[in-house]
This record gives C-alpha cells, structure tokens and sequence, in this order.
C-alpha cells in the first residue's frame, strides 16, 4: 500500500502466485483465515460508518437527544447557514483552514530547506522544531494562553519594544483571537510540515541538483525547477493533511478562547460540541457536523482527481 | 557542492534564531513553572527565576497536596488507556490487514476500501451517535470503553500501514513454515509478525501518541467520570485556577514529562514513523 502522488491506491498484487496458491486449497499453503479480519471490519464498520450514517440521519430531524423527534428537512442546514454565529463558525473554519495551510506549509517547507544539507546541528534543530507536534495539544496551548494574557510575555515584550499602546488582551479582542488560535496552530504543526517535507528533498537526485549549479542556475532556479517538481507528492500530502487537520480545529479553541469571545472564534467542530453535549440541539449539532464532513469529502474527492490526473499525464 | 561555506554559516546563526523564537515558548513554560505565586507577576516573564522553587511540584505530586489525587489519576488512566489500545489494535489490525495483504478475491479488496475511506472520515459526525450507542450499553466514563473506541478510530490508519509492510514480504517465508508442518496460527504469530517489527513500531508510536494526546473524544466520554486522561485534568485543572501560572504550568510539565522522556531517546524514530506512516 502505498499513497503515490499522494492518492491511496491499493497495492498490486502479483497475479500469478495467487492463482497457484489457490490451486493447492486448503492443503497447500497457509496463509491466515479470512476470520481474522472480521473484528477489524466489524468495528470499523460499526464505529466509524454506523455512528456516521446516524449522525447524517440525525442532522434532518429536530431530535435534542432525549424522547421524540420530527423530521425537519433541510431546516438545521437552513438554520447553520442562516444563523449569524453558526454561519461565522463556518467562516471562522474555512478562514483557520486556509491560513493554517498556508502558513505551516510556507514555514515547514522553508525549515526542511534550511535543515536539509550542510547544516551542523540540522539533526538537534530537528528534534527540537519537531518537539510541539508529540506534546498534548491542550498543554501546549495553555503556554499560549499565558502568552496572550494581559500580564503576559507577549504585552511585556512590546512594552519593553516601545510598543505599550498595543497592550491588550489578545484573546478578548475579537478581532484578534481568530488570528492567535491560528499562530498557535501554525507553530504547533511547522515540525510535521517540515518532516513531510524532509522526506520529499531526501528524494532529491543530489547530481541534478549539481548540473543545475554547474549550469548557471541560480538557488530559485534550481528550486523552481528541480527541487519543487520532484517533492511534488510530498506537497499534495501535507497540503491535504494541513486541510483536514485545519477543518477539524477544536483543542485550541477550546483551550485558548473556548469559542468566545462572544462566538467570535467557534469553528464547525466547536460548535458540534457546544450545540449537541451543553444546548442538547442534537440536529443542530448533526447538521454542522454533517457540513463539516462534506467539506472533507469534497476535499478529498478532489485530491484523488487532482493526482490521477498527474499520474495519467506522467505516463 | 555541500562544503560548509560562509553563506551556510549564515544560513546556519538564521535558522538557529528562528528555532530560539519557535522555542521560546518552552523557556516561559520552565521558568514560569519554577516560580514562585508572587515572582509571577513581580519578574519578567522571559527571565529564569533567582531562586527556582519546586514548590509547585511538591504541592501537586506530594500525596498529601489536595490535587495530587487527580495527576495520579490522569497519569493511570492515560497509561491504562493507551496501552490497552496499542495491544488490541496492534493484535486486531496486523490479522486484519495480514488477510487482506495475502487474500486474492475481489471482495477482500473491496472490503479493504472500508479501511482507506475510514482515513478521511472526520470523527465529529459519527461522536453523537456513538455517544448515545456507548451510553446506553454503559461504556461512557469506563476505561474499557474508551479503549474499544479509540482502537476502532485508530484502525483504518494501522490496517492500510500494515498491510503497506505485509505486501512487501514475500511469500517463501510461509512455503517454508507449511513445509516444517507449522499451522496457520503458527504461522502467522511465530514466523511472519516477528519480521514485522518495524510496522509495529510505527503503529504503536502512532496510534500510541494520538490517544495519548486526545481531547475530543476524552472531553466527550470521560469528563467528570474517575478515568479523566491526562489532557482532561490539564484541561480541568487550568480552568479551575484562574491565572495561577506557575502552578497551571508545573501540571502542563507533568502531564508532557512522560511523552518529552519518551521522545527524548526516541525521536529519530519517532519523526521516521511521521514521516514513514503517511509515505509508506
């Protein structure tokens, strides 16, 4: 199993044994029992589609998660797209994916330039960049949190720059938390980034790259036109993973604003907790999550297409 | 054409600063958590306290502290959960995925498909459904819970990077074992997962890290219940001080002690599994 050009696509698998290895049945080779499998699918099938399946069910009726329900028809998606803080959860979502692909991917890639080759201590500078993406989430951002606070590093510091008129608290200002959660969500995921992205350059043909220098080309030549085209894969993988893991944001925001100031920074996942497990709108919280799952479908719908278009002109 | 030149020098004093200021949150967190209530607010929060005090540790581990109680807790629960899950997933997908890798029927790679579009399913649609289906057989706020749906969420990812590994071992190794008389079971358990070291790795490292560090589905299913994880009571813990750093941070350095010592001797293997789970 491989994700070539960043699309899942099963292994082949070789013709010819298979066809030997059924010929001798039962006494010939052992191979496992197709058994084996049935607790894997079994619970996937029931956790993850079944559960899945319902919440879609869930999202057309009015349930509030105890008793009776009625069928409500597209009403809950009316209401999300209608209401004022539902409908900027969805805008907060869509503008926290956006930059959080842009950012880590702009930074991860540039860090996994500088720390490829050459560099000293480019393994040390590694671990450590990477550090943030092993910690718990939660813990992280609760640095954070302090950092942003009124008494906090971030105001001490522009006070000490000469900058003490733009003391604040960052988090209560709701122009400003949406873009604190996502500098905290980019400096969390830059590590991830980079190691995708290491894992590209190392494919890398050091020779092209010395032909391209003998040749005249200059460091943005030879990055446009050798280095990029190569790690190609690796940018469709960390863009698609970015995108996803940008949609879904919910630990930061919970941690560092909890969706406030008013609902000033509630996203699509925030607002599936806070609607259906403290208001009890089950189809309301169905709904949004419903939204929240299509965007992710589409999403990978058109990265399988993206990268078998490429895999088709490439042949 | 890689000589350490001036200009990597440069390169080199550039990327270090940059990593100093992406770090600097670690250094706020130390400091602040060797602090005492008072130096908090009296210092810079950039400056490493005269006289660090360990007050804040000894007040939340000492038994007698009145929130030891709850950090002991968390560290068993997050430690029960987590190795509960690495097991059954590890024993449920290697079988699975074994199957599938050596199966030749259309429908086996039908079913597999199950798994990969698994992968991109987000879990919040599904979360409401399987609160209700776990309440009513009463598995909210029990570990055993917990592991049952955290194995089930981590399957698709470690059934396709499994069968990535079992697709690329060849067949002789089973030719030999049927020849020597060994049974399916044998087979599979004696002979061909020892050789899959390194995809266990990669999957225990993974799936490991992922439960260790959740929040949605544990702030769902165990908030409130005696099985809080680690980042629930962090989470829990901070809220209830209002701005006492120190002691808030000394929790946040407890609860990431265990996973920093692990990555610390760790973390070459650790990026590769990152980097190797989604190539692979």
């Amino acid at each position: 199993m491989t994700i070539t050009n960043g699309t899942l696509k099963p292994p082949e698998t070789n013709a010819d044994e298979p066809i030997a290895a059924k010929r001798t049945g039962t006494a010939g080779v052992g191979f496992g029992r197709w058994w084996w499998a049935l607790p894997a699918v079994a619970l996937t099938l029931v956790v993850t589609y079944l559960t899945t399946a319902v919440g879609a069910f869930y999202a057309f009726t009015d349930w509030t998660g105890l008793g009776d329900f009625n069928f409500v028809g597209f009403d809950n998606f009316i209401h999300v797209f209608r209401d004022q803080a539902l409908l900027g959860s969805v805008r907060n979502t869509l503008l926290l994916a956006a930059g959080f692909v842009v950012f880590t991917n702009l930074l991860g890639l540039s860090f996994a330039l500088a720390l490829n080759r050459t560099l000293k201590c480019r393994y040390f500078l590694r671990a450590l960049i990477f550090m943030p993406v092993v910690l718990s989430s939660v813990a992280v951002s609760f640095i954070w949190k302090f950092i942003f606070a009124y008494d906090g590093p971030l105001n001490q510091f522009l006070n000490s720059m000469g900058l003490g008129s733009l003391k604040q608290d960052w988090l209560a200002n709701p122009a400003l938390a949406l873009w604190c959660i996502l500098a905290v969500m980019v400096w969390r995921s830059i590590g991830f980034v980079m190691v995708i992205y290491l894992a590209g350059l190392a494919t890398v043909p050091v020779e092209l790259e010395e032909a391209a220098a003998l040749d005249g080309a200059g460091i943005w030549q030879t990055f446009r036109n050798i280095t990029l085209p190569t790690i190609q894969p690796s940018v469709t993988i960390a863009t698609v993973l970015t995108l996803i893991q940008g949609l879904t944001v919910f630990d930061e925001v919970l941690t560092l604003t909890g969706g406030g100031p008013g609902d000033a920074t509630q996203t699509l996942a925030t607002q599936v907790y806070s609607q259906t497990f403290i208001y009890g709108g089950f189809g309301l919280g169905a709904a949004a999550a419903l939204v929240l799952t299509v965007f992710i479908l589409i999403l990978a719908l058109i990265q399988q297409f993206v990268a078998r278009d490429r895999a088709v002109r490439e042949d | 054409m890689h000589r350490y030149t001036k200009w990597s020098l440069f390169r080199e004093v550039l990327v270090v600063c940059a990593a100093i200021i992406l770090l600097l949150p670690f250094w706020i967190l130390i400091s602040t958590a060797l602090k005492t209530t008072d130096q908090v607010v009296t210092t810079s929060a950039f400056s490493f306290p005269p006289a660090p005090t360990l007050d804040n540790f000894i007040q939340l581990l000492s038994p007698a502290g009145s929130q030891s109680g709850n950090v002991y807790q968390g560290l068993f629960s997050s430690l029960v959960i987590t190795t509960g899950t690495v097991l059954l997933l590890i024993a449920l997908s290697s079988a699975a995925a074994y199957v599938f890798a050596r199966s030749t029927r259309k429908l086996s790679d039908r079913i597999f498909r199950i798994f990969l579009i698994a992968i991109v399913l987000p879990t919040q649609l599904g979360i409401l459904p399987l609160y209700i289906g776990a309440r009513s057989l009463g598995l909210v706020g029990s570990p055993w819970g917990m592991i049952v749906i955290y194995t089930a969420m981590t399957m698709p990812f470690s059934v396709f990077l499994y069968s990535g590994f079992f697709r690329r071992l060849p067949r002789d190794y089973e030719e030999a074992a049927t020849l020597d008389g060994a049974s399916r079971f044998q087979i599979f358990t004696r002979v061909i997962f020892p050789l899959m070291g390194p995809a266990t790795g990669t999957v225990a490292i993974l799936s490991g890290l992922l439960v260790w560090n959740d929040f949605f589905t544990a702030v769902i299913f165990l908030n409130g219940s005696p099985y809080m994880t680690l980042p629930v009571v962090v989470y829990n813990f901070v809220g209830s001080l209002v701005s006492q750093w120190n002691l808030s941070f000394a929790v946040v350095l407890i609860a990431m002690a265990p996973v920093l010592a692990f990555y610390a001797f760790a973390q070459k293997k650790l990026m590769q599994g990152y980097a190797g789970g989604i190539k692979s």
